[in-house]
This record gives C-alpha cells, structure tokens and sequence, in this order.
C-alpha cells in the first residue's frame, strides 16, 4: 500500500518546523511535498535584520540546507507558488502547472507584508520587508543610494532603518503613531528608544502621514510627500507598515478565514480537517501570531495529529517582544499598558536611560515593559506565563531575580555586559561566546536545544536563567523559553502536575500503566521520567505500587554514591550525628581491611568512606553494622545536631534527642529530593537549622519550627512556621510538613522550591490551620514508612539485585579443548 | 557488526536470566576494562566496552532505556547497537558481538581476551573515538 500524502504549502519556519516535528514522531508516515515561493530553502527570518545590518551573512542563517530535504525523502519545489487548492480532488496547483495530490495538506502561507495604499507604490526602490530578496535589495540600494525612508516605527521598521544606517544610508523612519512601537512600549519607553535611535543618526517623523510617494523620469522613487505638502528625499522607501496573514489561496479554496485561516486548537481549519495551517497564516482563536515561539508550539501539536498521536492541543501563546538592534536592551511581554484593575510599579531614570514598568492585577504580574537594563525580562516573562502569584515578593519584584538571592553562581546576571570569554557554566565550563556561536550556528530557539548542544546549564542548572538572557538577547523577541505547561521530559506532553494527578486519580500502580495511559512516546521512557515515575508511584500508592530498581538512578540501585572512577562512597548513618567509640573501631577495621583510601568527616555530621570497590560493597556493609545513611539516596539524608541542654551552658532543650527521634522517626524515607532534617537547642543555632529542609530551634519555652531552607546551588534561609512546645509536636508538624511535600512535589524540587510554588499560605493551611488534616498527614508517612527494609541489610525486601556485586569471570575455552558450540 | 570471521571461538558468559531486565552485568576482561552486557526490552542482548566516550563512566551501571542506556556519570546517552553517543554528542565506545543461544549468552573468545588498544582500532574506526 502507498503512503499517504502529505503537501505542504509554505517552506518557512513554522511548516518546516511542522515537518521536523513530523518525522521526529513518525519518519515513514507520509510521502511528503513541499512547496516554496521563495527560490531558498528554510531559513531563519527572524535573523534577517543581523544579516542587513551585516553582522551575519544568508549562508549562516538557513536552517535546513537542501540535502536535508533529500535526506528525509522529501520533494521540495522552489520559487513555485500554488496558486490553487482543488478540495475536491485534493490536489494542489501551482501556476505554471505542477499538481500535487494530497492525503493531507499543511498550509504555512506566512503573512504579507501591508503596502500604503498611496500613489507611487508602485515605483521602483519601493519595497517591503520580508524576505531575502527584500534584504537583497536594501544592501544593494545602500551602495548606490543616499536616502533612504522607513514608513513604520514598529519592530520591523526600525530594525530595517537601523540596518540601512548601519550601511551608510541617510535613513528617516516615518511613523503614523504619537510613539515607536506603540504595540510593545509604553509612552514612555517608547520616547526613550526614540532618543537613543537618535543619537546613533536616524531621523524620526512621528505622527505623519504619507499621502504619495514621487518618482524621477527613470521611474524610481525619489522624494515622499506628506498630507501637510512637506516632501523629504528617497532614494528607497522601505514599507513596515504591518503585515497581514497570508490568506489568498486558501480563501479562493472556500476555506474560513477572519483576519486569518481559522483554525482549532488542534491547527486544523475549521472548513475542512485534512487541511491545517500553521504559523503567520492561521488564525486561532482569533489571534493571529507573528512571533517565532508560539508558531513552534503550534508546529509541535499539528505534527502531533498529522502523526495520528491525536494528543496535544493548542490553548494559545504568551508572547514578548525584543529588539534586535545592537545595544538597546528593550523587552516587553504581556498587557503593559495596565488599565482597569492593574496597578503599575514603575522605576524611571532617565539619566542613566532606565525605565521599568511592571503591572500587576490582583496577585499576579500581568505585563512588563523595560528599557535600558533588561536582564530580568526572563524572569518576569516566566513569572507571568506561569501566573505565580508575587504578592509575597512584591516588595522585591522591581529589582528583580538577584534581588531574591536567585540570580546565579558568581553573583553573574547580566548576560549582556559578559564577555564572550565569561564562563556561564561553572560545572560544565561553557563559555558566552561557546552559546552565543552554538545559538547562531546551529539555528537552536530553546533553552533545552542550547543544553544538549552545548551543555550549558545542564547539571546543577543554577545558570539556567543566564543562558536563557543569552537566548532571548542572541534570537531576539521571537524567543520564548517554554510554553506554559512544561512537559515532564521530550517523552511526553504531560506536566510533573498531570502526572501526578493521574496516577490519584486512576489509580495507576507501575510505569508500563502510566506510559500507557498518559500516551509516551518513548517505548521505555529516559532517564529522567522514569526514576520521577517510579518515586510517584510509590509515594502515592505505598505498599500498593511496587518499587522498580531498573528506574532508579544507580546509587539508589547499589545503595552507595558512584565516583568519577567508578568506585563509591559508603556513609553509614550516625543518628543525630552521635556516634561511639565501639562505632568508630569498626569503621576504622573496615577501612583497613578493604584498603579504602579516603576517609571524610561529611557536612552532616557522619563520615564517609571514599573509594570502596562494588564488590566490597556488600562486605562493607556487613561489617560496619550501622543502618544506611541514605547518603546515597533522594530520600532523608541527615539530622545534624548540636550537643544541647545535655552539655552546653547555653543549651535550653536537648536537641540531639529531639533530632535522634525525628531521624528514627523518618530514616528510610523517599522524597522528591534529598531531605535533610536540623536541631538546635538553642537561638545561637550551632546545627544550622537555618539552611535546612527542616530546621528545628529550642527556645527556653520550646521549639521553633522553620522550613522550606537550603545550602546548596542557591542559599535560601528557611521560613519560620511555627513554634511547638513538646517534642511530640516536633514529630508531628515536621512529619506532617515532609509528607505534604512527599505527596506534592515533583520529582527533583527541593522543599523550598516546592514551598516557592505552592506558596507559605498554602502550607500554613494545610499544617497549621487543618488539626485534623496535619495529623492525617502525619499518619500517612508512619504508614507508608511502615516495615521498610534497611537496603544494607535486608536485601530481597528492599529489592537490591546482589547480582551487580559479583563481575561475571568467564573463561575462553582454548584451541584444544573448543570448537564453535552446537 | 559485521558477520564474524569463519572459525570464530566463543566463550559462554552467563544466561539471559542471569542480568536483570532492562539492567546489565559486568564480564571481566583479563586486559582490564569490563564488557558490559546488556539486556534490553525484549530480551535483546547487547555488549559494549564498559566505559563511556565522554568520561569513561561505567555504562553497566547506567539506566538501560530501550536501546539505549544512560550513563551514570553524565548522563550521555550511549546506542546499545554500536556504542554510539545519541546526538549532539559525539563519539563512541567499541561493541562486542553477542551470540544468544537456548537462553545462554556468548562472546567471542577473541574479543574478550584482545588488548584494548586493538580493540579500540577495529571497532571504532576514524577519529571519532579518540574525542
């Protein structure tokens, strides 16, 4: 049986990348056509503007050279447009007579750039500014002519004027409007662009109006008259006027279209669901999108359906706005402008060129426009895709992420003033310039193409918002790091949050269900989804799921932390951090009899043996005869403790009691993250409950309850959340608190980013003001922790395969005794 | 892979049962680096040089995902089939024929006693596994 057959009619971005997402998900499907007006293959439009104003050549800028079209198979004819869509025998016609039958057709028609309707438009060096033929002739004009005038102060417009000037023309930008780019800037952002613009040599016109263009007896254009009578020379008129979708052909074909081929969520048309649109062209729910982030997530959901998957909708994009002009910092994203019901938080210096409006309705950040210092643009851009409420950072919100202590190692946050020689990445060393070429070089959008490709960010990810100010300032406005929801790994559509509510709700009991239910697209899943199925699984169903070792990561499968050699490290659990002299003997026994090299006194209060064989491991272990520290593990690690009341004159509560009964109490417990627990007994707090998951703190009339801390990649001080009087509320609040946690985090979120999400208040209410709702919790984690094995010592319950220890030795038969086996 | 040479010896390492599903085992080799046998989905039985292209982490210890397995060091992504890095990174590890007969595993005799270097230049050809 022949394939069926897909045409796309469009080879821009947005079908190109439809076509991507394609064959990713089904790579034989289809019989695949493609038509381009345009005599190139794909290229990156967005990157037009650095290629006039020469800062990049056409060749740097194609996204899918011509041996990828031939590589996947596909027919690709260029320079020929159709011309029509016969629905009825679903076949597509260009003009000079090629046909096409289609199974399904893609229409990515883009937009067309909106001419004046005025008397001269017509002239020659009237243009528009769309495509490489358009960039083609402005770098052409700039070598022979003088004047050049831009009607249309809007993004395109004064990345072309800024273009042309850059290549020594004499460039005015016309603009109709009482401001530039009065879509993305505010009044008063809008003046300020329009000075420094100014102050690099272009001309601006603001508020008038072109009545016609004049030509000389050549017929190119020469001058531009305006309603008042006043003329300025011209030389080339370059029309940035606005564009309109694209929507000829598929009107002409009976298709519905409203400022728009009007599609539904899943990018069908509305007309007729063989036929989808993509991109520029498509209208969806009346919007449609000129930027590059939602026409890819718009791609992602058609290839989706044309791939028979059927999941994945389409709800509509958030968009933000960057300039591509060299050295001016502007963005803007979301309803800037305020109005009924939004308040404005402004900062304005005009002396150093820095404005900044953030406007905020009921709780949340609705917009943000900024110019002249930019860094936190996406910060706020991702604070308001997610609509997470700001009310408790509100105070901080104006100065931005490094204002909350979240701004990246090295204090580093301003990706624009780094030098292409400034390390980004400390773990992985990765430089500005290794991203800024990789970004450029290989056509990459997001931040998660940038990761694989360069590995930036990839590990501890406390760089992540640096390289995403690197993405967004290196692609411009079309950038967007994520779409709204973000899916748990490339393996699947579904959030951390679906996930979790799916295996509630549906009971689901192992990954082979979850796959299966939720539509993976992976046959077994990678390394990221399956060890976050495997911990939901279990934490939502104990005793009920079963635990799967084969998706764990391996230290959680051999019970001991892998080195960089392949040996591992042993850290046996000393509760509370006390230990004892018969104790330490038979660490020092083992470490003599098992020759291991390293012994370290670890931050929590244990110590750990570095440098153990896999095949000692088991031995090891035996011999020590102390309780796995779960060093290992993203489970309780330790409960670091100070001598207390016991012996020290200051001490008001014995805390290495309380901290012994709350390890007891939750040791062999699994998390979403490493949990680790703190008591002090006194407000000097020597145990640093301060930077902890839990930090307990004895006070002479008890104890005082903060969570929510951390001393790892970003140091965050942990928020007071009640005061207790006896250590059975201790056990209490604090189990109730990690329970919560247990059953609403996702995989891989420590307590305070979980806290950050779901927000103090919310905490508050289910631990403190629901008695009865706490003690279930409570309960809840003493079951589920009920008969749980010590994985050093009972083996088949905790499912450790021994086979891992003991190497296979096999042995080569020799030439005499051996032929080939039967 | 290629077909092997006539008169090939092997040598039984173990039986499929023997290495845990969608897991792997380590077969010593007397010059020093393991051979990592995998099994993954459907029983499908791999070998490759247990030591990972980019920082030679060892890949029996790794997530086995499909035809795949994910180190654990870096999490580089390593093809079962033929020891190659999952794009954009680069390089490779050598891979080992593997016999599968009545559910007994077999390696080649040769491959197994061969010195790494050799092993090395007959199995990844070109420059790419010196990166």
């Amino acid at each position: 049986m022949s394939k069926p057959r897909l045409v796309l009619v469009g080879n821009g971005m947005a079908g190109v990348r439809t076509l991507e997402e394609l064959l990713k998900l089904a790579p034989e499907l289809y019989d695949i056509t493609v038509f381009g007006a345009e005599p190139h293959p794909n290229y990156n439009r967005i990157l037009l503007s650095p290629v006039l104003a020469g800062e990049q050549t056409i060749e740097q800028i194609i996204l899918n050279p011509l041996e990828w079209y031939a590589e996947h198979g596909i027919t690709l004819h260029l320079g020929k447009a159709v011309t029509q869509i016969d629905r009825v025998k679903r076949v597509v016609r260009t003009a000079d007579g090629i046909e096409a039958p289609y199974d399904r057709l893609l229409l990515a028609t883009g937009s067309l750039p909106f001419i004046l309707p005025v008397p001269g438009k017509e002239l020659q060096g009237v243009i528009a500014y769309r495509d490489i033929a358009d960039t083609e002739t402005m770098i052409e004009a700039a070598k022979t002519h003088k004047h050049a005038v831009v009607i249309g102060g809007g993004l395109l417009g004064l990345e072309a004027a800024n273009g042309l000037k850059l290549r020594g023309m004499d460039v005015t930008v016309v603009h109709i409007m009482p401001w530039l780019m009065e879509r993305q800037l505010d009044e008063v952002a809008g003046k300020l662009l329009q000075k420094s613009l100014e102050d690099r040599g272009l001309k601006f016109l603001i508020g008038a109006q072109t009545q016609a263009l004049l030509g000389n007896e050549a017929g190119r254009v020469r001058a531009v008259q305006f309603k008042d009578g006043t003329e300025i020379p011209a030389d080339l008129v370059v029309m940035a006027a606005g564009i309109r979708p694209n929507t000829a052909l598929a009107e002409s074909a009976g298709i519905h279209c409203n400022r728009g081929i009007v599609v539904s969520d899943t990018l069908q048309t509305v007309t007729d669901p063989r036929i989808y649109a993509v991109g520029e062209c498509a209208a969806h729910r009346g919007i449609a999108y000129g930027l590059v982030a939602p026409l890819f997530e718009q791609a992602k959901v058609a290839a989706n359906h044309l791939a028979r998957f059927g999941i994945g909708r389409y709800t509509g994009s958030q968009v933000s706005t960057k300039l591509k002009v060299t050295g001016i910092d502007l963005f803007s994203a979301g309803n800037f402008m305020g109005g009924e019901g939004c308040e404005d938080i402004v900062l304005s210096d005009p002396f150093s060129g820095v404005y900044k409006r953030l406007v905020v309705k009921g709780d949340q950040l609705v917009g943000a426009c900024l110019y002249g210092d930019t860094v936190d643009g996406a910060w706020y851009f991702k604070l308001l895709r997610e609509g997470r409420k700001v009310s408790d950072i509100r105070d901080k919100l104006m100065f931005g992420e490094s204002a909350l202590g979240d701004a990246g190692h090295q204090g580093q946050s301003k990706a624009m003033l780094m030098a292409d020689s400034d390390e980004v990445c400390g773990c992985n060393g990765v430089c500005k310039g290794t991203i800024v070429k990789a970004i450029k070089d290989k056509g990459l959008f997001t931040l998660e193409d940038v990761r694989k490709h360069t590995k930036a960010s990839a590990s501890c990810g406390s760089c992540t918002g640096l390289v995403e100010q690197i993405l967004m300032f290196t692609v411009g406005g079309d950038f967007s790091s994520a779409p709204k929801k973000k899916a748990m790994c490339g393996c699947t559509d579904a959030s951390h949050q679906e996930v979790r509510d799916a295996i509630r709700e549906q009971h689901l009991l192992s990954i082979p269900e979850v796959m299966s239910r939720l539509g993976w697209r992976t046959p077994a899943g990678c390394s990221s989804c399956r060890p976050a199925l495997n911990y939901y699984l279990i934490s939502t169903w104990p005793h009920e799921a079963k635990d799967d070792p084969q998706s764990r990561f391996i230290n959680e499968r051999s019970h001991a932390n892998i080195q960089k050699d392949g040996t591992y490290s042993v850290v046996p659990r000393m509760w509370g951090g006390e230990t004892s002299a018969a104790e330490l003997r038979r660490i020092a026994d083992v470490v003599d009899k098992y020759r291991i090299p390293t012994v370290k006194v670890t931050g929590g209060q244990r110590i750990d043996l570095l440098g153990v064989k896999k095949e000692d491991l088991q031995a090891v272990w035996r011999d020590l005869a102390m309780p796995s520290g779960h060093a290992y593990a993203k489970a309780l690690r330790t409960v670091k403790t100070c001598v207390g009341s016991e012996w020290c004159r200051f001490g008001t509560q014995d805390s290495t009691t309380m901290g012994k009964m709350l390890e007891r109490a939750t040791w062999r417990m699994y998390a979403p993250h490493k949990v680790k627990f703190a008591v002090s007994g006194c407000p000097r707090n020597c145990a640093e409950a301060g930077i902890k998951d839990v930090g307990i703190i004895g006070v002479d009339s008890g104890w005082e309850m903060y969570v929510a801390g951390n001393g790892g990649i970003k140091t965050e001080v942990a928020q007071f959340l009640v005061k207790l009087k006896t250590q059975e509320e201790v056990l209490e609040y604090t189990g109730a608190f990690i329970q919560l946690y247990r059953e609403e985090g996702w995989y891989l979120e420590r307590t305070v980013h979980y806290v950050a999400r779901v927000g103090m208040d919310y905490v508050k209410r289910r631990i403190l003001d629901d008695a009865e709702g706490r003690k279930a919790l409570w309960e809840r984690l003493q079951f589920a922790l009920q008969g749980e094995p010590d994985p050093w010592v009972e083996f088949d319950k905790a499912q450790v395969d021994t086979r891992q220890f003991i190497p296979l030795v096999p042995i080569p038969p020799t030439e005499a005794t051996q032929g080939e086996p039967a | 892979m290629n077909a092997p040479a006539p008169h090939v010896i092997w040598t039984a390492v173990c039986a499929v049962a023997d290495i845990p599903a969608l897991g792997a085992r380590r077969v010593r080799r007397p010059d020093g680096i393991d051979i990592a046998v995998f099994r993954a989905e459907a029983d499908r039985i791999y070998a490759l040089l247990d030591r990972c292209p980019h920082k030679g982490g060892p890949l029996s210890q790794g997530i086995v995902l499909g035809d795949a397995v994910a180190c654990p060091l870096h999490n580089w992504t390593i093809r079962l089939e033929d020891g190659h890095a999952r794009e954009p990174d680069k390089g490779c590890t050598p891979s080992f024929a593997v016999k599968v007969e009545d559910g007994q595993v077999w390696l080649r005799s040769d491959q197994l006693l061969a010195p790494l270097a050799e092993i090395a230049a007959a199995h990844c050809p070109g420059a790419s596994c010196a990166d």
